[in-house]
């Protein structure tokens, strides 16, 4: 990896002033969302002139710790201080006055404005009542000299690259005074190059003494660039480490990995009889794969089977879920069942095989939140049978209240709309759509996330029974515990590639840690 | 494209036809900036312009504004450039006509407004302007109403235009006028039928639920035609006899309210005359060969029509105008 | 407290109940009936006969705009199918003047159903396209002018009556009852709801949102069309210029009224009906009451707010907590 050409302003040689007091101290932040828990009792703590990466998984906490630290979700507990001086502010312009200012991912500035205008909005050089169009141009082009950035400043903002949109962003948060500056994931949707850019230009900052929280899931570019880690998982804090002195493996184990206890460690002991593959496996996705999405894999499920598949965020785990179901249409390989060949090209071709799928986003792509949990129950089965094929009442009553009584599901009232349920019981009813379609194939994908600690463990119970009664499962999931209590094969990815297969006695939680931080030369060949 | 070569066209057969009537110095040629067709009574306006042209052995071209301004303004710089005798314009809209009139003033072509007016501002920059006088419209119907009732009480129900328009307006405070000293006449409902044959019938229909089944309606007065047919229909669905137990005046003159009065459903229509081209043509040829300024606005005759006008005679000479 | 409905279209029914009383209050003989050449005959029977283009219009309507969509069409679709079935009424048998009329319709719908669900173009600006368009076509049918017809096949969808009832009346009934047995008899409207309240769920759970989407668009122009014929009927001839003009927004205000949420989601073919309803209610109680005609669009927009605000959950929960406060 080539280094950035402009070196001068590397932090390395500026020295951060002697902390006293912290730039920013977050001491005990705590928030819960409908009695669950997001956050709880998190200590971060940023120093000048350092750039601190904030890692985790899905659902680990991050967007809701940056949220409360900055004022756009009310805190329950806690304190956040700033220099010393505590701070509570109470919207994302609050924060930004106290010097806390944040991009995010999805740039929020006016695509359709000029540059020079987004950079003065709401603070434009003014006399005598008008804009002084020409000043701010001249004061916008002296800013983003600073940045390396000589653009015009006159043409639309939306003209640009999302990476000169992100930096334009960024030079505006901190020509407002910001001291701290929280980037949440900036660099997804950049190429190498641009994030080179970018990253220059954090250098160059920190070493004006400006604090960076750095949200990101690459790891190779938490190791380029940061001095500080902290790992969330479920909304708790796993630890802070200075990145020299963390091994990538030690990193994964923190982000993927819980303390080894309990009986969900364990690998079960199957009965042979019972999980015996058949042989060639029922179910074979052969050279399956999409440019661009996921490279070409091959996956051969038996009945009966549970398959993990494992990964850090942004290996390519739900961008296979999606192939396999057909939301995705692969342009390479093929699908073959029972040894005939079989067309996927939608969701519909892949349920016609039996095939569901509980996608990771439960709530926008998983329920439908106005209707009930009886009709949220039928969904699948009605959609098979088609319009003209009503399930009576009856039916429809018979089955939800069937699954309703299977899974627990609570409150057990068929008629009240599921989005008024916890997650958990979201989640089983979700399951519940499925089962009623007595599929071959089920892919889950995160079933377990946002989920309070009984109904998970229920989820498990399930996920162990069903694959006794004969149904495929394939399940996604970043509790590698959870994976190797009932996961048969584990299939391990990066960089939306299959790197490994582990079986046997090979599925436990180190070795799926290793193969996930391996090196990534051996693919390179 | 289409009407750019329609246009060369159009030139081209009307540069043959003037030199091939070079001889005649009388044969005028006028260029007539209509707005569009946005209604029958447009449409029968423009069909009259082109036969009263004919009758004169006047070339006419008219060119379609399409309800936009700035497609006037384009048509009458053209005819400037080509040289017309005169221009008649139809006006969209009354302001914003200053510099291209200029224009026309400057190269010596007299313009002549038809039908609609424009800012008093810019009355030196035409000739004349051929109008009705909508509050004569109503005065008509009003009168004619007045006179056939005679002493005997009188209420009527009124049908009124779209809301705001000036026509509505006028041709209410014509008849208002007009019905003034009959103390025996009372406009007892006035409502909006928006100049539509369906709102005009639900209007109605309402009026007769209101006025105790239309037993207290003496007669019915609708500021257009379209409407008094609505109207007529919700009497006749009623049981009542329009033209018989009520009176109904209306006014434009539109064909099908000549086959109502032949029918002896309707009484009387004040004709909106489509003919503005003809009196504009009289003007301007006693301004060409005698040099006779004309009055700065001439009114079209507010004409009356009843039963006694032979309405089939006139419905089928209506007809193919294009209403 | 339960988010069930027990209380569904308690709002709507008290909204139109009580313009009725009004109109009652203002013209005594609001409720008289009387028999007219085998025809029943009153204000209250105009309510309903006025009422039956828009409520054919947000039947189709309604559906549309529970699958989060909008058809802004309907008005120019009326006009279209009004200017074929008037030009052909004399000339041609009645079911062919019908088929043209109604297949029309029907197209319109399909075009609108493709540039939404094939071609993604927003609702709002796919529709429009037609709404201006579908007019200028209309205008092209009738050369410009009212054409009239003479034809009693055609004039009976307007001035017919079956049972002594207008048959606009009797068609919008009939329309309401198949629709609501199609819909709720099948599971097309479960899985219209689940498309318009959660599209991309909805797509994995295996529903075919793409065909859902057409065919509601499909039926919202087959309604219009109707309405179409229903208006042309009724004044004996088709005015292209006037047809159906803004009244998909009193049909979009129907849908509202109904309670139906703009994001899609649950629908009442019912309640769509009874907003029309409610529409056409103040209308003749305008007419009614002499009120000066600038009056007419203040007095309806008051009632409107009124009948919205009632079903506000901010509002009645506002309610609930002053309630309890007397309490």
């Amino acid at each position: 990896m080539s280094l950035p050409p402009t070196m001068s302003l590397s932090p390395t040689d500026a020295v951060p002033p002697i902390d006293a007091a912290p730039l920013l101290a977050v001491r005990g932040l705590s928030k819960s969302f409908a009695g669950f828990p997001a956050l709880a009792g998190i200590d971060v703590t940023l120093r000048h002139g350092e750039i601190h990466a904030l890692l985790g998984e899905n659902g680990a906490g991050k967007s809701t710790f940056i949220k409360a630290v900055t004022g756009v979700i009310a805190r329950d507990a806690g304190t956040v201080a700033l220099e010393g001086a505590e701070i509570a502010p109470r919207s994302a312009q609050e924060a930004l006055q106290a010097g806390i200012a944040t991009v995010y991912q999805e740039v929020s500035l006016l695509p359709n404005l000029s540059v020079a205008q987004n950079l003065f909005l709401g603070r434009q050089p003014m006399r005598f009542g008008l804009v002084r169009e020409g000043e701010m141009r001249r004061r916008a082009a002296a800013l983003l000299r600073d940045f390396d950035l000589d653009i015009d400043v006159g043409a639309p903002l939306g003209d640009y690259s999302v990476a000169v949109q992100h930096l334009v962003a960024i030079a505006r948060a901190v020509d407002m005074s910001a001291r701290i500056l929280i980037l949440d994931e900036p660099t997804a949707s950049l190429d190498a190059h641009e994030v080179e850019i970018l990253f220059r230009v954090m250098r160059g900052l920190a070493g004006r003494g400006l604090g960076i929280l750095f949200v990101t899931h690459f790891l190779d570019q938490v190791y380029a660039i940061s001095d500080r880690i902290t790992v969330l998982r479920n909304g708790r804090l796993v630890g802070e480490r200075e990145t020299a002195a963390l091994p990538r493996m030690e990193l994964i184990r923190m982000m993927l990995g819980r303390e080894l206890s309990e009986a969900t460690s364990e690998h079960p002991a199957k009965d042979a009889a019972e999980t015996a593959p058949e042989a060639g496996g029922a179910i074979r996705f052969e050279g399956f794969g999409k440019a661009g999405y996921v490279a070409p894999f091959d996956l051969a499920l038996a009945s009966g089977e549970v398959v993990g598949l494992a990964g850090l965020l942004g290996s390519g785990r739900t961008e296979t879920a999606r192939l396999l179901f057909g939301a995705e249409a692969a342009d390479s390989g093929r699908l073959t069942i029972d040894g005939r060949s079989v067309r996927l090209a939608s969701p519909r071709d892949a349920i016609a095989q039996g095939f569901g799928y509980c996608p990771e986003e439960r709530k926008t792509e998983g329920i439908v939140a106005e209707l009930t949990v009886r009709e949220n129950i039928v969904l699948a089965v009605q959609a098979r049978r088609g319009a003209l094929h009503p399930l009576s009442r009856r039916e429809q009553d018979e089955i939800a209240r069937r699954f309703i009584t299977m899974l627990d599901i609570r409150p057990p009232d068929p008629e009240r709309p599921i989005g008024l349920l916890s997650g958990g019981n979201q989640q089983k009813a979700l399951l519940a759509r499925w089962l009623a379609t007595q599929p071959r194939l089920l892919i889950l994908d995160e079933p377990t996330r946002g989920i309070d600690v009984g109904a998970h463990a229920e989820i498990i119970r399930l996920i162990r029974q069903l694959c006794t009664e004969g149904l495929t499962l394939v399940v996604i999931s970043s509790e590698l515990e959870e994976i190797v209590s009932y996961a048969d094969r584990v299939v391990v990815m990066r960089d939306r590639r299959q790197i490994a297969t582990l079986e046997g006695e090979a599925v436990n939680v180190t070795a799926i840690l290793q193969a996930i931080a391996a090196d990534a030369a051996p693919l390179a060949a | 494209m289409r009407r750019l070569s329609s246009m060369t066209t159009l030139l081209a057969a009307t540069m043959l036809a003037g030199g091939l009537n070079a001889a005649s110095a009388a044969e005028l040629t006028v260029g007539f900036s209509q707005i569009g067709s946005e209604s029958g009574w447009r449409a029968a306006e423009t069909s009259v312009s082109k036969s009263e042209a004919k009758k004169r052995n006047i070339t006419l071209k008219i060119a379609d504004a399409q309800q936009k301004q700035e497609n006037q303004i384009k048509a009458i710089r053209s005819f400037v450039a080509q040289g017309v005798d005169a221009i008649f314009l139809a006006p969209v809209v009354a302001s914003g006509w200053d510099s291209v009139l200029k224009e026309a003033k400057e190269a010596k072509i007299p313009v002549i407004l038809l039908d609609r007016d424009i800012d008093p501002a810019g009355k030196e920059l035409y000739l004349t302007a051929v109008t009705s006088d909508s509050v004569h419209e109503g005065e008509v119907a009003g009168k004619w109403l007045a006179k056939t009732v005679g002493s005997k009480p009188c209420n009527v129900v009124e049908l009124q235009g779209t809301v705001g328009a000036s026509v509505a307006t006028n041709r209410k405070k014509g008849f208002d006028t007009a019905i003034a000293s009959a103390s025996n006449i009372k406009v007892v409902r006035s409502q909006t039928g928006d100049f539509t044959r369906a709102k005009g019938k639900e209007v109605m229909e309402s009026f007769i639920k209101a006025e105790g089944g239309g037993k207290s309606i003496c007669a019915v007065y609708a500021h257009n035609d379209d409407m008094m047919v609505g109207a007529i229909q919700a009497m006749k669905e009623a049981g009542l006899k329009p033209g018989k137990d009520v009176l109904t005046v209306s006014i434009d003159a539109v064909p099908d309210i000549f086959k109502a009065i032949a029918a002896g459903e309707a009484n009387a229509t004040v004709e909106l005359t489509p003919d503005m081209a003809g009196p504009a043509f009289e003007a301007l040829t006693a301004y060409k060969s005698k040099g006779t300024v004309p009055p700065k606005w001439i009114q079209t005759e507010s004409k009356l029509y009843t039963a006694a006008d032979n309405p089939q005679k006139v419905y089928d000479s209506k007809k193919g105008l294009g209403y | 407290m339960s988010l069930t409905l027990p209380r569904k279209g308690l709002p709507q029914i008290s909204a139109f109940i009580i313009v009725l009383l009004i109109n009652f209050a203002v013209s005594p003989q609001f409720f008289d009936l009387r028999l007219q050449d085998g025809r029943l005959f009153g204000s209250l029977i105009d309510v309903f006969n006025r009422g039956a283009p828009v409520a054919l219009l947000s039947l189709g309507m309604v559906l549309v705009v529970a699958t989060r969509g909008i058809d802004l069409s309907v008005g120019a679709v009326m006009a279209i199918s009004g200017a074929l079935a008037a030009t052909l009424a004399d000339t041609q048998p009645l079911p062919v003047v019908l088929l043209a009329a109604l297949g029309a319709g029907l197209l319109c719908g399909l075009w609108n159903g493709i540039l939404v669900a094939v071609l993604r173009i927003q609702p709002i600006v796919a529709t429009l396209i037609l709404m201006v368009a579908g007019r200028g076509v209309a205008q092209l049918i009738t050369e410009g002018r009212i054409v009239t017809f003479t034809s009693p096949g055609l004039a009976w969808f307007g001035g017919g009556s079956i049972l002594g009832l207008p048959v606009p009346v009797v068609l919008t009934a009939s329309v309401l009852a198949v629709a609501a047995l199609v819909v709720r008899g099948s599971a097309l409207g479960l899985l219209i709801e689940a498309t318009g309240a959660n599209a991309r769920a909805s797509a994995l759970a295996g529903i075919e949102t793409r065909m859902t989407t057409i065919a509601v668009y499909v039926w919202s122009g087959f309604c219009a069309s109707l309405a179409g014929i229903v208006a042309a009927a009724d004044i004996l001839g088709a005015d292209a210029n006037n047809a159906g003009l803004w009244l998909e927004l009193d049909a979009i205000l129907a849908v509202v009224i109904a309670g139906s949420s703009l994001l899609g989601g649950r629908f009442s073919l019912a309640l769509a009906v009874l907003g029309a309803l409610i529409i056409q209610a103040m209308n003749t109680g305008i007419l009614l009451a002499g009120f000066r005609p600038e009056f007419n669009l203040v007095v309806k927009a008051v009632v409107v707010l009124v009948v919205l605000l009632a079903q506000s959950p901010r509002l009645s929960g506002l309610g609930v907590l002053l309630a309890r406060r007397s309490a």
